[in-house]
């Protein structure tokens, strides 16, 4: 599995744009000159990027420069959006999750996402885990180990063993978080998408997300969409700057990535203006 | 603490105003506010009215022989037992035809149909404007398509039923309809981000969470349903039944009806009993809607 792509058409690459994106070492997904439109409007423009099987890599940049757009582009949950649609190949184990033929019930099996606003179904803690492994008919052998084991990869276990049948409403918004992280885990996805995880937590809940993360990337590969720099500074093994490009004429504006590269690199060393200008806190 | 007091004490102060504000701006709201307590009372003032009446007037008939006897021709042994029993014929059968279609089409208009495309426009907006449509027209229709299939005699449960559930049928679906769009899209998010479908999406979360919603708009359209005499009056329904009804082919009477030819009798023991089933109309609407609001208050937000 980790190593099935790595056959990728580096040379098709390399001829491009020869970027950093070419230097991830195990690239799990790859997104190849991927523009976003939801209509005529380009949200997103020309984007490359590969992301490394075990690593956590962030997307930041200002509001509006389509990093969460990218995201939810990156497991068809775009789909969704009336009008939204993707150009150009956003390759997972080599193959391109919008090819012909790709079901994207599949895409997103495999491909989980947390959301920025904990999101637990009004059932129980019990149902909200179970309910992925039901309806994607995973083959289970015992549905109570599975829970078990999503809520204690998730680090929820201790404080809601005993009260697995009570609804997940009443737990606390970073507990609902854990949560959410333990849902997209029990249908044993490859990548989790996070968009912006920690947006509506407390510093305490989010130090636990974070934890969490360095945890769960022993495992699964992370892409995070943060506001937060220092959070993309602390938990991101890889970090791709966007920003928003406004158009001369219409005044559009059109997220396009500025830098992609190790967070050391990005944060200490940033080769682009723009970039070093938003880490020092000098717009966005 | 103390040098940072010194150094405020020459700030400009500005104290709040006190007293009372200049008369002008007290007059209008005061005034306003004395129409809306008018209003609510004209309103309230007429139900007390209505209901003080009716039990002064069918308080003493109110009783036992109103639900176990027949109609007859003597007032002191005329019971509504045959109406109460269609009534919940009737409505009983309206629930289960009107129901699962009602939530079945808002779920599709809601979920399924593209908004845009103009088919399912035109579809929005009838049954927007259906839902005004006076219920006699309802009536018409139900004749005329029993005509159309060949029932001779029209005045049958099943007949009355589908009058009444034409007549609620946009009333559910709007309801549902609202019900849904209160499920939060996070929801749905949530479930379609872990690989569930569409349909078991809508069949596992945004149905499950919207039943308290469609409860209480059924229930509020079927008491709508349970009151209306005037499509049933059209299909000929009988004003003088002393049968139970047995089936959904049935002939029957309902409780709207039977006070309507109780009213229009010359013996005011008639009136009597006309206003005690009243009492019995109101006392089930008031269940009905109670319900409704109890369903309403005790499942509202879970998330």
């Amino acid at each position: 599995m980790a190593t099935a792509h790595d056959d990728a058409p580096m040379h098709l690459q390399a001829a491009r744009n020869g970027s950093v994106a070419d230097h991830v070492a195990r690239p799990i997904m790859r997104v190849e000159n991927v523009d976003v439109y939801y209509g005529d409007f380009r949200a997103v423009t020309d984007v490359n990027l590969a992301f490394g099987l075990n690593e956590i890599t962030a997307l930041i940049g200002p509001s509006g420069c389509g990093k969460s757009t990218l995201l939810r582009s990156l497991n068809r949950m775009n789909d969704l959006i009336e009008g939204a649609r993707v150009e150009g190949e956003i390759l997972f184990h080599g193959e391109n999750i919008y090819g012909k033929g790709v079901d994207p019930i599949e895409v997103r099996r495999r491909i989980g996402m947390v959301f920025q606003k904990p999101n637990p179904f009004p059932k129980s803690i019990y149902d909200n885990i179970a309910y992925g492994p039901r309806v994607t008919g995973m083959k289970v052998e015992s549905m109570d180990d599975l829970v078990e084991e999503s809520l204690t990869r998730a680090a929820l276990w201790d404080e809601v063993k005993d009260k697995l049948k009570q609804s997940a409403i009443g737990l606390s918004g970073g507990q609902q978080q854990r949560l959410c992280i333990a849902r997209a885990i029990s249908v044993r996805p490859d990548v989790i998408l996070m968009d912006e995880p920690c947006a509506s937590l407390d510093p305490i809940a989010t130090m636990r997300i974070e934890d969490l993360m360095q945890e769960l990337r022993k495992q699964y590969t992370i892409v995070i969409v943060t506001h937060n720099m220092q959070q993309a500074a602390r938990v991101a093994d890889r970090t791709a700057f966007f920003t928003a490009q406004v158009s001369e004429g219409s005044g559009a504006r059109t997220g396009v990535l500025v830098e992609y590269g190790t967070t050391t690199q990005i944060f200490e060393d940033p080769t682009d203006q723009r970039t070093e200008d938003y880490i020092s806190g000098r717009f966005g | 603490m103390r040098s940072l007091q010194d150094s405020l004490a020459g700030a400009p102060t500005m104290p709040l105003k006190t007293g009372r504000a200049p008369g002008e701006r007290r007059a209008a709201p005061l005034v306003f506010l004395i129409l809306l307590w008018l209003s609510l009372a004209v309103a309230v003032i007429f139900l007390i009215t209505l209901i003080v009446n009716i039990v002064l007037e069918g308080g003493s008939r109110f009783g036992l022989p109103l639900f176990t006897e027949y109609p007859s021709s003597s007032p002191d042994r005329a019971g509504a037992r045959p109406a109460i029993l269609g009534s919940m014929w009737v409505i009983g059968t309206t629930a289960v035809l009107t129901i699962p279609l009602g939530v079945a089409a808002a779920v599709h208009l809601e979920e399924f149909a593209d908004r845009k495309h103009w088919f399912n426009r035109v579809i929005e907006l009838n049954v927007q404007n259906l839902a005004a449509v006076p219920s006699i027209v309802y009536g018409l229709l139900a004749l005329a398509f029993l005509t159309l299939v060949g029932v001779r005699d029209k005045n049958i449960v099943i007949g009355g039923a589908l009058a009444l559930s034409l007549l609620i049928l946009p009333v559910i679906i709007i309801a549902t309809r609202e019900a849904i769009r209160a499920v939060p899209a996070e929801i749905r998010d949530g479930s379609l981000a872990l690989g569930a479908t569409k349909w078991q999406t809508t069949w596992r979360q945004v149905l499950p969470a919207s039943v308290p919603g469609i409860a209480t708009g059924s229930i509020l359209a079927l008491s709508r349903a349970l009151g209306e005499a005037a499509p049933l009056l059209l299909l000929g329904a009988l004003v003088f039944v002393s049968f139970d009804p047995n089936g959904l082919l049935s002939g029957f009477t309902t409780l709207p009806i039977q006070i309507f030819n109780w009213t229009g009798r010359p013996q005011e023991g008639f009136h009597e009993l006309a206003a005690a089933a009243s009492l019995l109309l109101l006392g089930l609407l008031l269940v009905m809607n109670g319900l409704a609001i109890f369903i309403r208050n005790r499942y509202q937000k879970r998330w």
